[in-house]
């Protein structure tokens, strides 16, 4: 009987033992990051288990972060407003590579084969790209216009075929980057496509690129299977005429406005969301909510879409039915509402209460909050299945 | 008697110099008074508010982004009445917006006189 419970203690301590040398092998389809954006650190989170796994710290400002996935899902390639540029092992939790690559910086992508990390960047404004592996600078693309002015890059995204999109908020152009040798990239300009173009997404099949504009009404979209046909406005004049209300937070755009046959796009000073139809990119709705969208994202689904507000009414989420075009449910889940994220089939979504310091899972057949995890001032949430998605 | 009323122009002159100088002194020390600071949970609300929501635009560190920087450095020698103007009313052809329905007109003034002496609350 002692012999077997020594053996059995000898194995125990050898389990053990082995544990503390070799971490359990897990996938990393289900992980996620969320940004804390005061602290300058990040959480990585297990959105099947919804608990924290790691905290990693020392990432400088991370106000108004924003990262993109490596392509096998085990890195993540964070971009600081300061400027910096982490590469975050999210397996082993630990920060492997960083290097600061501009004085502002705003966002970034990925390029279609992964071996490409674009910044961009506010100040000064332009593109760099990066080896994914090593965070060795390939290529400085200024965003100067014909005078030689400088201008802030929104809306960057990739686009199939190692090439880039992004925006030039000053200058109204948009610039195709074409990254297939990404040591002597080629620039295309579009000029004068709209004023104040204050951010851009690309569609998950890599097709359309679409720049919202903050200086007039209307988006302006550019079909890459068309490339020569030039960019054209699309839901001009969204307004009506009606006074644009003050915008205290920028809308954000992504691949997510795009599902089944429609994108639902925020309109900036007022308050709705806009349907467009996506084939014909006519405007079929404009469905009325609560205050100024900044996020208007679809369930992966397609047949509902969330949105979250603009300062002061960034307490309250709501929930559009799509076949309906109305809003069905109106939740209250924490204040200041940053960001959400749906889990990579929509069967919840994660929300970011900055101001009560907490992330809120929802049951989005249910609404009913079915978690909640602390975190400093957290802003973006990124789940893992972005890795796989072009234009995130 | 020449030299008396020269000098006694020049005195006057001189009083006139010194009268402006006060005034203007008067003037100065009466707008650089510091302004009341708002109650400490007021204070903590405006910090709250320009640290999170300015910065949405202006970064929460303030050095900028899609809006400009409100470092001290880059507010240095712009006129505080039209600082504090901007910051209730708007930049038209911008996207910055009025705030003047969230913040009074003292704690805007109060706000941009901590801002452009690099004490940011």
């Amino acid at each position: 009987m002692k012999t077997i419970t020594s053996l059995a203690a000898a194995v125990a301590a050898a389990v053990l033992l082995a544990g503390c040398a070799t971490p359990a092998l897990r996938g990393s389809g289900d992980l996620g990051v969320v940004i804390e954006r005061a602290s300058g650190s990040v959480q990585v989170v297990d959105n099947s288990q919804r608990r924290s796994l790691a905290h990693i710290s020392g990432l400088g400002d991370l106000s108004h972060a924003s990262l993109v996935y490596s392509r096998d899902a085990r890195y993540v390639y964070v971009f600081g407003r300061d400027g910096g540029l982490s590469k975050i092992d999210i397996l082993s939790g630990k920060l492997v590579a960083r290097v600061m690559q501009a004085g502002n910086s705003i966002g970034g992508a990925i390029s279609t084969d992964g071996r490409i990390v674009a910044a961009q960047n506010y100040t000064p404004g332009g593109v760099k790209l990066f080896d994914a592996d090593s965070l060795a600078l390939l290529a400085d693309i200024p965003a100067l216009d014909e005078h030689g002015q400088p201008s802030k890059v929104v809306g960057l995204a990739d686009l199939p075929g190692n090439r880039f999109a992004f925006s030039l908020f000053e200058a109204g152009e948009i610039w195709l980057l074409d990254a297939a040798n990404p040591r002597a990239p080629l620039v295309t300009k579009y000029k004068n496509v709209g004023r104040q173009p204050y951010d851009g997404l690309a569609s998950s099949d890599g097709r359309y690129y679409i720049a919202g504009l903050y200086g007039e009404d209307g988006l302006a979209l550019l079909d890459n299977w068309h490339p020569q046909a030039g960019v054209r406005r699309i839901l001009p004049g969204y307004g009506q005429g009606q006074d644009k209300q003050p915008v205290y937070k920028m809308p954000h755009l992504r691949g997510w406005s795009l599902a089944g046959d429609y994108a639902f796009l925020p309109a900036v000073g007022h308050n709705s969301v806009l349907v467009a139809d996506s084939r014909s990119w006519q405007q079929v709705a404009q469905v009325p909510v609560y205050g100024q969208p900044v996020f208007v994202m679809a369930e992966p689904s397609g047949r509902r879409v969330w949105v979250n507000f603009a300062f002061p009414h960034n307490d309250t989420v709501q929930v559009i039915d799509v076949p309906s075009m109305q809003v069905i449910k109106t939740l209250q889940p924490g204040r200041a509402i940053l960001h959400m994220e749906f889990t990579a089939r929509g069967d919840a979504v994660w929300l970011s209460s900055r101001d009560d310091d907490k992330l809120v899972v929802i049951d989005t057949q249910s609404f009913a909050t079915v978690g909640e995890l602390p975190a400093t001032s957290p802003s973006g949430i990124f789940f893992s299945w972005r890795a796989a998605r072009m234009g995130m | 008697m020449k030299p008396p009323a020269v000098s006694l122009l020049r005195l006057s002159l001189k009083c006139a110099l010194l009268l402006i100088c006060s005034g203007v002194l008067f003037y100065e020390s009466a707008h650089a008074e510091p302004l009341a600071a708002p109650a400490p949970a007021r204070a903590a609300e405006l910090r709250h508010l320009l640290r999170q929501d300015c910065g949405a635009c202006h970064g929460m560190t303030l050095q900028g982004g899609l809006g400009s920087p409100l470092t001290a450095q880059a507010l240095a020698g712009k006129p505080a009445d039209s600082l504090v103007a901007t910051l209730l009313d708007g930049r038209p052809g911008t996207p910055m917006p009025p705030w003047r329905p969230f913040i009074s007109e003292d704690e805007a003034r109060w706000l941009i006189r901590q801002l452009q002496q690099g004490e940011a609350p």
